[in-house]
């Protein structure tokens, strides 16, 4: 926490006044659910939730040697790495061009923030449309490739299909800061590298690429932590964890065992296993991200 | 631009050009299916300009019908349920982090430390990590299927608090001095001073927390279960259970469209603030 105000007010119940409604909200909807997770994640309870006994780690343990949920884990993995790489190197690309553009670059830029607005269910929708084995047309268009798509048993194909959504969603963003990250670079440094004689590939691997490091590393935090969180909406609507399993990363898998499963000590457990993502992702962010960013 | 290479002109825009197409593609799509009969749209490969069914479409979708397989609500219903909602989150936690921070800031208290920590843990208790836990809550107080439960859980924010307070912390402490010598209470001072100055911040925040409520998808799925308080993201989802062939999906792609119309006009036209309260809430 960062240094006090020299000059402060003088109240015995004005401040907590102001912080009541704050706080009434955390305490009811953050801290008690998040022990009560931690709580049911050591329990276990009957199908009609009439009788509840301790069991210890039992709950974890059974996760851990659940071979279903490692997989979960490496689904998880293998979908954060292909969202942010892809989604990472396709808006880098956008930015360093949209950096040489002079006219026309708010309309580009315009165009290209709209995916923000888009919820992820619905752009998990949009995709499903273009992809339906059915009646999609890029899936047709691909059939006349002679590529036969069908993500509702390829789960190769499924994967796909989700990943290519969630890029497409977060493009926008990584692509505002980007742009915002170029701009932050001095332009005496390029001018100098051009005197030199540094052609304009020269100049974005000597100059830009180093120096828009501090950005690409924030966006890759930011990447993984929306891959493991918010596309949710893109996999319920797009796939719903299928074919069998393939989609279904971990923040499906809790809402799934959890309300499709009834499975209450498992997803408490799973919660549990979550909270700790979250919290080294924070401490990552945190303790990495936020002193070496510039903008 | 530092150099003149003409070729690296064109080839900028033409690969600004393939990204927009590309990006937009989606967009385009959803809204060529709107504008056509079912029908016409399962026949392969479908059009890809526009038809003469948008009226009829949009109508339908709107005001609902009672053709086809899935959820025929009317998406106005929707719309306005989305609406408020994203409107009481937005402002929700604009109001109660600038009196957190308020506090935080300008005032000494016990425990104050341990009060921003609570906050700040917040932080790493997404709604899906505590899923099934937050739902029995609400069940619990019986806000299952009402505003308040759509939106109060949603309204706590670490971000904006943070945000906030970083702004208070930049307010030269002469303005407090001076308001305290003129005798002003501390809510004087919050109204006078403090919140005017904070406009740009506020309507920074506004931006992406509308967004934030308007897409809100995991939450609403656990807190509403009957079809008319489903926002209309939750809406679109429901409709297309019927399968490739009963689907109409004419009007769920003009449903897609009617739900991103709001966020993208708020991004759109207030786009300055848009790019800054992104930078700001995530640094």
């Amino acid at each position: 926490m960062a240094s006090e105000k020299r000059v402060q007010f003088k109240s015995s119940w004005l401040p907590w006044a102001l912080i009541a409604p704050q706080m009434a909200v955390i305490l009811v909807f953050f801290f008690w659910p998040a022990g009560q997770a931690l709580l049911q994640s050591l329990q276990q309870q009957d199908a009609f939730g009439t009788s509840t006994e301790w069991v210890g780690l039992e709950n974890f343990q059974r996760l851990f040697t659940d071979p279903g949920y490692l997989d979960t884990f490496k689904t998880t993995a293998m979908f954060s790495i292909l969202v942010a790489a892809l989604g990472i190197t396709l808006s880098l690309l956008l930015a360093v061009f949209a950096d040489r553009v002079v006219k026309g670059v708010t309309a580009y830029r315009t165009l290209l923030i709209l995916p923000y607005a888009v919820a992820p269910a619905v752009a998990g929708v949009l995709w499903v449309f273009m992809f339906s084995p059915a009646l999609g047309v890029v899936a047709y268009w691909l059939g006349k490739l002679g590529v036969d798509w069908n993500h509702l048993l390829n789960g190769g194909q499924a994967m796909t299909l989700v990943v290519l959504a969630a890029v497409w969603k977060q493009i926008s963003y990584n692509f505002l800061f980007f742009v915002a990250g170029l701009q932050s670079i001095p332009k005496s440094l390029i001018e100098a590298a051009s005197i030199d004689g540094a052609g304009p590939w020269r100049r974005f691997w000597s100059i830009q690429l180093p120096l828009l490091s501090p950005t690409t590393f924030f966006l890759l935090v930011m990447n993984v932590v929306y891959a493991f969180f918010d596309t949710f909406g893109i996999i319920d609507a797009a796939t719903q964890g299928g074919p069998g399993k393939d989609t279904s990363i971990l923040v499906y898998r809790v809402y799934y065992d959890g309300f499709k499963a009834m499975d209450l000590g498992g997803s408490a457990a799973q919660s549990v296993v979550l909270m700790f993502i979250v919290v080294v992702l924070t401490v990552f962010q945190f303790r990495y991200v936020e002193k070496k960013v510039n903008y | 631009m530092v150099d003149r290479r003409p070729a690296l002109t064109v080839l900028s825009h033409l690969v600004m050009v393939l990204g927009v197409l590309i990006v937009a593609f989606p967009l385009y799509l959803a809204f060529i299916a709107s504008t056509h009969r079912p029908e016409e749209i399962v026949q392969l490969p479908m059009p890809l300009i526009p038809g003469d069914y948008f009226w009829e479409t949009y109508k339908a979708a709107l005001f609902g019908r009672d053709t086809g397989a899935g959820s025929h609500a009317p998406v106005a219903r929707m719309m306005w349920i989305s609406l408020v909602s994203a409107l009481v989150i937005a402002l929700g936690k604009i109001t109660i982090s600038l009196l957190s921070a308020f506090a935080i800031v300008y005032f000494r208290f016990p425990f104050k430390k341990l009060v921003f920590w609570m906050i700040f843990i917040t932080l790493m208790l997404p709604v899906e990590v505590r899923i099934l836990p937050t739902y029995q809550v609400l069940s619990d107080l019986n806000m299952l299927n009402s505003y308040a439960g759509l939106t109060v859980p949603l309204i706590a924010s670490a971000t904006a608090t943070f945000l906030f307070r970083q702004f208070f912390m930049s307010v030269p402490d002469e303005l407090v001095e001076a308001a305290r010598m003129d005798g002003a209470s501390p809510m004087r001072f919050f109204f006078d001073v403090l919140l005017p100055l904070s406009g740009t911040a506020m309507a920074a925040l506004f931006v992406i927390q509308f967004i934030y409520g308007w897409n809100q998808y995991l939450w609403p799925l656990l807190a509403t279960t009957t079809e008319d308080m489903y926002p209309v993201v939750i809406g679109i989802k429901r409709m297309i259970g019927g399968g490739d062939a009963q689907n109409e999906w004419n009007i769920v792609m003009a449903t897609a469209l009617l739900a991103m119309l709001p966020p993208a006009i708020v991004v759109v036209a207030m786009q300055k603030w848009f790019v800054r309260g992104l930078v700001d809430t995530e640094k």
